[in-house]
């Protein structure tokens, strides 16, 4: 098997929002700048937005500012914020829209020709080809863009990042990518808990199945500080087929309604702020309906009229096709039966909620040389694909900027020979664990001990300190791991991603001991919020030497 | 099911290096068996993003939901154009149903 090895000025792992935006802001202001992106499936159709987007959820109307889209956030997420990130992020918003739109994004306008108003921060779009439209305007740059290669880990002297190990999925190769600056810009992770379908159906979930928490992996394992895993995101979203609410409730008014027809949220949680309550809030009235005898909910669309019904089709062919189907069925025409929600499993990410790299305002990560943008840079949730393609820009100017005076590290041949090693080893192996059954064993271990599905998301500390031992005892079988072929020895390395994401998320939800954000982080044994107390960040740094994670705590100004 | 793919369409995509939906398909499931016709390797590991669907220039790729989900077979076919996609749904009765739907701008819009 050959090895290959690409210099570049700045490599950006993941071809996604963030990695497509931060290549052409690079090459609009340096177009010598030689750009690699690492991609792991092709970046004309990847991750999050391979379905594509019907709206933009954070962009700033006329009267809104900055400073009142940190309010928001920071109300949202119980005070607990990187308000310097939220608002770098808020000043740039609008600025973004308009240049993907200029890339080829169509949006809905009023006759006056600003941006139709959706929601309170959101405007529709058209988004079905938004991958597309974002990769041709990488195309126009002379980046070089290197589809189907898995990114495996860092390169990391012990000084500073200096590029990425990948393997290519197609060729077979080993890729060695030198850099004098990394943008890490990979999407979350999903497939830590067992999903809401089982089998057959196992990857018809909200998040995209195969962002494997690979960009948090990497720099866990690199020693990199990592924020705010205790914060999971559940999605309440359309059961079976997950797709958005919001797409009903903000783009056609529909009201949340228990299985009695009842206006749920007003009539019995009136004290969490009713139908203006947090969209966490929303999950748990939706739960605690299920537990008091009065579920399943649903979003009320009986009385949608024949324009509104088309539009909201419209709306889900631009990014969620699946729920035509489940509509196009028997009995479940959207204006004859209400549409029935349900919370999804837990995941971790960093662009509805935050967990990621802990980062400084000019996205510089904790390890010289890395930067972190979009899904994987925390701190600032509610960033949503606007604030991801914001956050791009910055990372890009800061990593231009960095690099001035930096010249490329020949990497040690040792630390090739190591990671490759590591890297083929299940290939090597004729028989051992399937990467079907490690996956298996993850989310069972999540979803049981670490607050899944089936015990209603709640934690406590005994079944946490559980998870931990399990998931000591699951990594330390992940070198057992079999692949009979390049799929299988993707699907492999993402069981090891997972592993170390899980056992950070582990750790984190074990800190904090109180209840910041319901069913995100609902522990049982500390069930009130504590102000007093927990008015912080809780991070993590990993000890690959001891295999032991160091949690921290960072005052919420920095 | 995630996707069916109707074998007396697909021409494999001929003289490309790889059929369309195998370049595409954001999980790595699609393949080019050796009677050179598309196939997707697990089921149960498809997305249902219908980026396969999208891609196949002659629409041999349908979008379904898998039976556990929905036991009413509907389907979902597209059909790109420069600035737009059309899409056709047939419902379980095989009623059918058309949305064309602007998906870029063009210069000049």
């Amino acid at each position: 098997m050959g090895t290959m090895h690409i210099d570049a000025d700045i490599l950006i792992i993941g071809g996604g929002a963030a990695g497509c935006f931060a290549a052409v802001e690079i090459y609009k202001k340096s177009p010598n700048c030689r750009v690699v992106i690492m991609e792991k499936a092709h970046i004309e159709r990847s991750g999050c937005l391979a379905m594509g987007l019907n709206a933009i959820n954070a962009y700033l109307h006329s009267g809104q500012t900055p400073e009142s889209y940190v309010s928001y956030v920071e109300r949202e997420f119980e005070g607990v914020i990187r308000k310097d990130l939220v608002y770098t992020i808020a000043q740039g918003l609008n600025e973004v829209v308009k240049d993907v739109e200029e890339m080829g994004l169509p949006i809905e306008k009023t006759e006056d020709g600003t941006y139709k108003k959706r929601g309170k921060r959101s405007i529709r779009i058209f988004g079905e080809r938004l991958k597309p439209i974002l990769a041709e305007a990488v195309a126009k740059t002379g980046t070089q863009v290197l589809n189907r290669i898995v990114a495996t880990n860092f390169i990391y002297d012990g000084d500073r990042i200096c590029g990425a190990f990948g393997y290519g999925i197609r060729d077979g190769k080993f890729y060695v990518v030198s850099a004098k600056a990394v943008i890490v810009a990979t999407g979350g992770a999903s497939g830590i808990y067992i999903p809401n379908n089982p089998g057959e159906a196992r990857h018809l979930m909200w998040y995209c199945p195969w962002n494997a928490g690979t960009g948090y992996a990497m720099g866990i394992r690199a020693g990199a500080e990592m924020t705010s895993f205790e914060n999971r995101f559940i999605a309440l979203r359309v059961k079976d087929v997950h797709a958005p609410t919001g797409t009903i409730a903000v783009g056609v008014h529909a009201k949340q309604i228990n299985a009695r027809g009842e206006d749920y949220l007003e009539l019995y949680y009136k004290h969490l702020g009713g139908n203006k309550c947090l969209t966490q809030h929303r999950l748990l009235a939706t739960v605690e309906e299920a537990k008091a005898g009065r579920g399943p909910c649903y979003l009320d669309t009986t009385t949608l009229n024949d324009a509104d019904e088309r539009r909201l089709k419209e709306d889900f062919l631009n990014m969620n096709p699946q729920i035509i189907l489940l509509w196009a069925s028997e009995g479940m025409d959207p204006r004859q039966k209400p549409v029935e929600i349900q919370g999804t499993e837990p995941f971790v990410v960093g662009g509805h909620c935050q967990a990621g790299y802990w980062i400084d305002k000019e996205r510089r990560t904790t390890l010289k040389g890395l930067y972190a943008a979009g899904e994987v840079a925390g701190g600032a949730p509610k960033k949503y694909v606007s604030g991801t393609w914001v956050e791009a820009r910055i990372a890009a100017t800061t990593a231009l900027e960095d690099i001035k005076g930096v010249s490329l590290e020949d990497v040690d041949g040792e630390l090739i020979h190591t990671e490759k090693s590591r890297v083929l080893t299940p290939l090597t192996k004729k028989s051992g664990i399937f990467p079907s059954e490690v996956r298996e064993r993850l989310q069972k271990i999540m979803d049981e001990y670490a607050g899944g599905i089936s015990v209603n998301y709640a934690l406590h500390e005994e079944r946490l300190l559980e998870a931990r031992r399990l998931l000591k005892c699951l990594k330390g079988r992940l070198k057992d791991m079999t692949a009979v072929n390049n799929y299988n020895l993707v699907e492999a390395l993402e069981c090891i991603d997972r592993v170390d994401v899980a056992r950070v998320l582990v750790e984190h939800l074990i800190c904090r001991k109180e209840t910041r954000w319901a069913c995100y982080q609902t522990r049982l044994d500390y069930p009130e919020k504590d102000d007093s107390r927990w008015l912080t960040f809780v991070n993590s740094i990993y000890h690959a030497e001891t295999d032991e994670i160091k949690m921290v705590e960072r005052p919420l100004s920095v | 099911m995630g996707i069916f793919i109707d074998e007396n369409i697909c021409n494999g995509c001929r003289g490309l290096p790889e059929a369309r939906c195998e370049r595409i398909c954001p999980g790595d499931l699609c393949y080019r068996k050796e009677n050179m016709k598309a196939a997707i390797r697990d089921q149960s590991a498809c997305w249902t993003c219908a980026c396969c669907v999208k891609e196949c220039p002659v629409q041999a790729i349908e979008l379904r939901l898998p039976f556990q989900a929905c036991s009413n077979g509907a389907s979902l076919k597209a059909r790109l154009k420069r600035d737009r996609t059309i899409w056709t749904v047939w419902d379980a009765g095989g009623h059918q149903e058309e949305f064309i739907i602007q998906a870029r701008r063009l210069k000049g819009d």
